[in-house]
């Protein structure tokens, strides 16, 4: 039996100071909820890495008390994937009826900060995020021919879509020119090549049947020796054959799903920064490394982030890979307004981060 | 070291010179650093204490150009990847902190570096252009 969908709600992605997370994920959670036509479910899984102790209860407490296992899972900017992969390992395994799957998040202002790392590395200055963005970015402008240029377009191909998408934080055009005149953050990445860490929550109610089959909601995490791998080692082998996280776990889930790239309709995939987006098409398998140049130039097979991405979202990790999940749910119910993809089938949401946790989700419409 | 490591055992002075302290097994005949109790590629509990090589080559760099959390040393400063003999590609600081002036496969070598902290300067390891 292959679980379905049968409920999503959001709360825009942004900056809210008057409004707690807890308030944040209220508003997804009854959104869903009252698309089920509040049916009683019998488990939670919140999905977050930020909000502290008990940060599922608090948000089920303001919709009621009914003893229901909630547990809160952090896989960094795969948590809300993982809380989704425990909603359809529950109703698959016919172990609960009907599971609620939500991701919260309220991010500090400022650089993210991880428990991750030891203090020392922090104080060594071998703990800056960006930092290692950027070295990814700059292998891959080195082994394709791709420029700050073909970066800065992929900021203004995401925004233009994120016009669109009411629950995006920056809903405005941007150009080439804007984006690289934004200040150099770490060589080559600049400003608005980077997406902000934000707030927002995402919800999902996962039963037996519903208007969108989840074909697979696969977890996995890393091989050692990759030095740029998400669990960001300090050392790693000289080898550019290691498979990525976003790789292994994405076999993975074609395997499960019984589809390949090739039946990809739409794609959510991480955008962390400019360069995340074009390494995460290659990761996928939707193209190979040497073709990026020519994908950016328009030849690409599937729409990539038509929510406008988390360029144009924000970045509250929690709530990230499910805000994907509502995403696609909405365009494969043919309801996604002006971001329609014209028949949608199948869609992929890719989240990957620090731990390093990679999540590939692939849905279908019924 | 006159100044006190901000790290320990991550460094040793070999007749006044630093070496990288990396953990070496010989069942997967693999380096991996910082030396760790069990190998990360073998799972075998095996590791010996090894001093990698003093120079290698540029891999991948950038610099971080402001401060991040708990971060009290001079910014920007340099960022990135150094290779060494050994097959282990290193991650570091680099003390040329001006991207366009480094480039890749560029000869580097192992410095001790120092960084401000609350406790006073400690020392760091960095590789240098040679």
């Amino acid at each position: 039996m292959t679980a379905a969908i049968s409920g999503v709600g959001m709360h825009p992605f942004g900056r809210f100071p008057d409004r707690s997370v807890t308030d944040l994920g209220v508003t997804a959670v009854r959104a869903a909820l009252t698309e089920t036509g509040d049916a009683p479910i019998d488990a939670a899984f919140c999905g977050t890495a930020y909000a502290g102790v008990a940060a599922g209860h608090k948000v089920l407490d303001a919709i009621g008390r009914t003893g229901i296992p909630i547990v809160d899972v952090e896989a960094g900017c795969a948590s809300g994937a993982a809380a989704l992969a425990l909603a359809v390992d529950a109703v698959e395994s016919a172990r609960r009826e009907r599971v609620l799957a939500f991701g919260i998040e309220k991010m500090p202002k400022g650089m993210i900060r991880s428990t991750f790392f030891e203090p020392w590395r922090e104080q060594a200055g071998l703990a800056a995020t960006p930092a290692t963005f950027a070295l990814r970015a700059q292998l891959l402008l080195r082994d394709t021919g791709l420029t700050k240029h073909d970066l800065a377009h992929v900021v203004v191909a995401n925004r233009a879509r994120g016009v669109h998408n009411p629950d995006a934080m920056y809903r405005s055009d941007t150009t080439v020119e804007e984006v690289l005149a934004s200040r150099v953050v770490c060589e080559p990445l600049h400003l608005h090549m980077l997406c902000s860490p934000n707030e927002g929550a995402a919800a999902v109610v996962v039963e037996r049947s519903g208007a969108v089959d989840v074909l697979a909601a696969t977890l996995g995490s890393h091989l050692p020796g990759n030095v740029l791998s998400e669990a960001t080692p300090l050392a790693g082998l000289v080898d550019d054959s290691i498979p990525p996280p976003t790789t292994l776990v994405a076999y993975e889930a074609y395997e499960a799903a019984g589809v390949g790239p090739g039946d990809l309709d739409l794609v959510e995939c991480q955008d962390t920064d400019a360069a995340r987006q074009l390494i995460s098409i290659a990761e996928l398998g939707l193209c190979e490394r040497g073709d990026l140049a020519a994908w950016v130039a328009g030849s690409a097979r599937v729409p990539v982030n038509v929510s406008g991405g988390l360029l144009s979202k924000g970045e509250p990790l929690g709530a990230s890979a499910l805000g994907q999940v509502v995403e696609l749910v909405h365009q494969l119910r043919g309801a996604a307004g002006d971001r329609q993809v014209a028949d949608a089938r199948v869609g992929l949401a890719h989240t990957v981060g620090r731990g390093a946790n990679a999540s590939v989700i692939i849905l279908r419409r019924s | 070291m006159t100044t006190t490591e901000l790290h320990e055992g991550l460094v040793a002075l070999v007749d006044g010179e630093p070496r990288l302290v990396a953990g070496y097994s010989p069942t997967s005949k693999r380096f991996h650093f910082p030396r760790a109790d069990v190998c990360p590629y073998s799972g075998a509990a095996d590791v010996e204490s090894r001093h990698l090589s003093p120079t290698g080559t540029l891999w991948t760099w950038t610099a971080v150009t402001a401060a991040p959390p708990s971060y009290s040393g001079p910014v920007p400063y340099g960022f990135g990847v150094v290779e060494l003999p050994e097959g282990i590609r290193v991650v570091t600081r680099i003390t040329e902190s001006n991207p366009d002036a480094l480039r890749a496969g560029q000869p580097m070598v192992l410095v001790l570096d120092t960084v401000a902290t609350e406790d006073g300067e400690r020392s760091i390891y960095a590789f240098a252009p040679a």
